[in-house]
């Protein structure tokens, strides 16, 4: 993702400067929402200065979900939305990863990612360092593959028509 | 000395008070709740993938399906996302009407819970009472879409159709003689010494963790964190209306009770601004690529066959980008994040729904409480599986 020239930012995209010079940061600014692109090995720190620095207070995670951009590299993308309570903004946080590599968890930071990022787990297959329970969530312990990434079929034929077929 | 050993039992998927398909596998002590933890994902029917196969207006119906007991919440929160990424302004005529009847589904989803969540505790007179008002509201919504429950009638761009006719006085009807049902509905509990045992200092949760936990909604405001999306960051025109947030100071069962009671009396106070200034005109963008067109050209004008048939085969396109969109539904913080790789269909499709939050911090709330406190925490929590498992 490049910076995008002439992007307004924020103040808590500057506050984030200010504090982490040395952090690469890409800012997207569409329809109003400001999106930050981090490097995974920066996100706890970056979270939890967004969640304690007196002037933003992103306390409460709205969400947390990952997009496939298939044929990209890398393929993942993790997203992050923050909110604080206190001053009523929003961004959007993103991890770019790939496959087969795991993201740091954020449960130490905000709770309730424990679910979202077993679901991200369940649905894509992105793994997150130091989660506390990371197992499948919605889909069965046993099932085989990841449904939302893009190579999982929509509609997929039952298994026992393939075995028929492939005998015929 | 005696060794003390506890006992692990499902409670669910197939029991009444878990309101759906939800298992408990509880751990515990005498009748005493050790450690609960949720299994979900019986009712998971891959919405967000099926989504990625369908135009943009086919998806509506799917969001209607998430959560049943307010459909037309959900088409809104979708419709705002499709729209804010196209960067269209739906007329101010539509924008009320949405109001109108979000807010009508509020008060059909609020009802479901009470009637349900009394049951659970043993009130049933309640739960007659609840459901007869909202079979008038099914009703409303029957009359403007033509269904009771799955109605779809919010589109991106607008509405599906105008309201018909009457149907000004029917609301008007409803809202005059609910406040007294309402008021009927407290005489039976607020002050019911049964319902206070049951429901006060039971299921606890301190504002810091609800923050920590992601808790929204009735939920999060029964803590004493006034947080309402229609008010922290208004869409849909919220900003012109007066209401008052519901707060509580306890967190625990009876004050998430008194905050949704309380929110059904807002909502009637925002329906009866919305009689008072509904705008005529348009009800859906003046846009040929968005908005089919009327039936009646449509028999006239080979160029409006053309559109209509276009918008039904090929749905329109959206620009390539991303964007959050949440809205307060009734169970809290119902967020769309929608991204469009400049097609006709949406790239990616997430739902940050409240039930699936809400119910994360189930554990924390029973822990060391009663089986029989866990009913009550279940209904207080207002979870639809449908929502929760997606």
């Amino acid at each position: 993702m490049d910076d995008v020239k002439g992007a307004e930012e924020n103040l808590t995209v500057s506050r984030l400067r200010e504090r982490f010079p040395e952090a690469t940061l890409s800012i997207r600014s569409f329809r109003n929402e400001t999106t930050l692109l981090v490097r995974p090995g920066d996100l706890i720190r970056i979270c939890r200065h967004l969640k304690e620095d007196p002037g933003l207070l992103y306390d409460f995670l709205s969400d947390l979900t990952a997009v496939d951009r298939f044929g990209d590299h890398p393929r993942f993308e993790v997203v992050y939305h923050l909110y604080s309570l206190q001053y009523k903004w929003r961004i959007r946080l993103k991890v770019q990863v790939k496959e087969d590599e795991a993201v740091p968890s954020v449960t130490s930071v905000w709770g309730t990612a424990n679910w979202h990022e077993r679901e991200v787990f369940d649905m894509f297959g992105i793994g997150f360092e130091d989660h506390p329970d990371l197992r499948r969530i919605l889909m069965p312990d046993g099932w085989e593959g990841f449904p939302l990434r893009k190579d999982y079929p929509v509609q997929a034929s039952p298994k026992w028509w393939e075995e028929g077929a492939a005998g015929d | 000395m005696t060794e003390r050993r506890t006992m692990t039992i499902n409670m669910g998927p197939q029991h009444p008070s878990t309101h759906g398909v939800l298992r408990l596998v509880l751990e515990l002590d005498g009748e005493i709740v050790v450690r609960c933890a949720p299994h979900i994902g019986y009712l998971h029917t891959g919405m967000e993938k099926i989504a990625e196969s369908k135009r943009y207006q086919q998806v509506i119906p799917i969001t209607d399906r998430m959560d049943y007991l307010a459909p037309l919440s959900n088409n809104l929160a979708y419709v705002l996302a499709v729209e804010k990424l196209l960067g269209i302004e739906v007329p101010p005529r539509a924008k009320v009407i949405r109001v109108m009847l979000t807010e009508l589904t509020r008060i059909g989803s609020h009802l479901v819970w009470l009637g349900t969540h009394a049951i659970d505790i043993g009130a049933m007179s309640v739960f007659l009472y609840a459901f007869r008002e909202r079979e008038a509201i099914l009703d409303m919504s029957e009359q403007v879409s033509g269904a009771r429950m799955m109605s779809s009638y919010f589109r991106v761009g607008g509405l599906f159709a105008d309201l018909p006719e009457g149907f000004e006085k029917t609301v008007r009807s409803f809202i005059t003689s609910f406040p007294d049902r309402l008021a009927e509905y407290e005489d039976l509990l607020t002050k019911n010494p049964i319902w206070l045992e049951r429901t006060r200092g039971v299921g606890v949760i301190k504002p810091e963790d609800a923050v920590d936990l992601g808790l929204s909604g009735p939920n999060i405001r029964a803590c004493g964190i006034p947080w309402d999306v229609r008010k922290s960051n208004p869409y849909s025109g919220y900003e012109q209306f007066r209401f008052e947030v519901s707060r509580g100071t306890r967190g625990d069962v009876y004050d998430r009770y008194l905050c949704r009671i309380f929110e059904m009396q807002q909502s009637v106070a925002i329906v009866r601004q919305t009689l008072e200034c509904l705008p005529d005109g348009s009800i859906a963008v003046a846009d040929p690529k968005l908005t089919p067109p009327p039936k009646p050209r449509i028999k006239q004008s080979m160029e409006a066959l053309i559109h209509h048939f276009l918008l039904w085969s090929e749905g329109f396109r959206v620009p390539a980008g991303e964007v959050y969109q949440s809205i307060e539904s009734p169970r809290g913080e119902y967020g769309v994040y929608l991204v469009s790789d400049g097609s006709n269909k949406p790239y990616r499709l997430h739902f940050r729904t409240p039930s699936f939050v809400n119910l994360e911090s189930l554990s924390k709330m029973v822990e060391g409480r009663l089986v029989a406190d866990l009913v009550a925490i279940i209904g207080s929590i207002d979870i639809v599986l449908g929502e929760v498992d997606r």
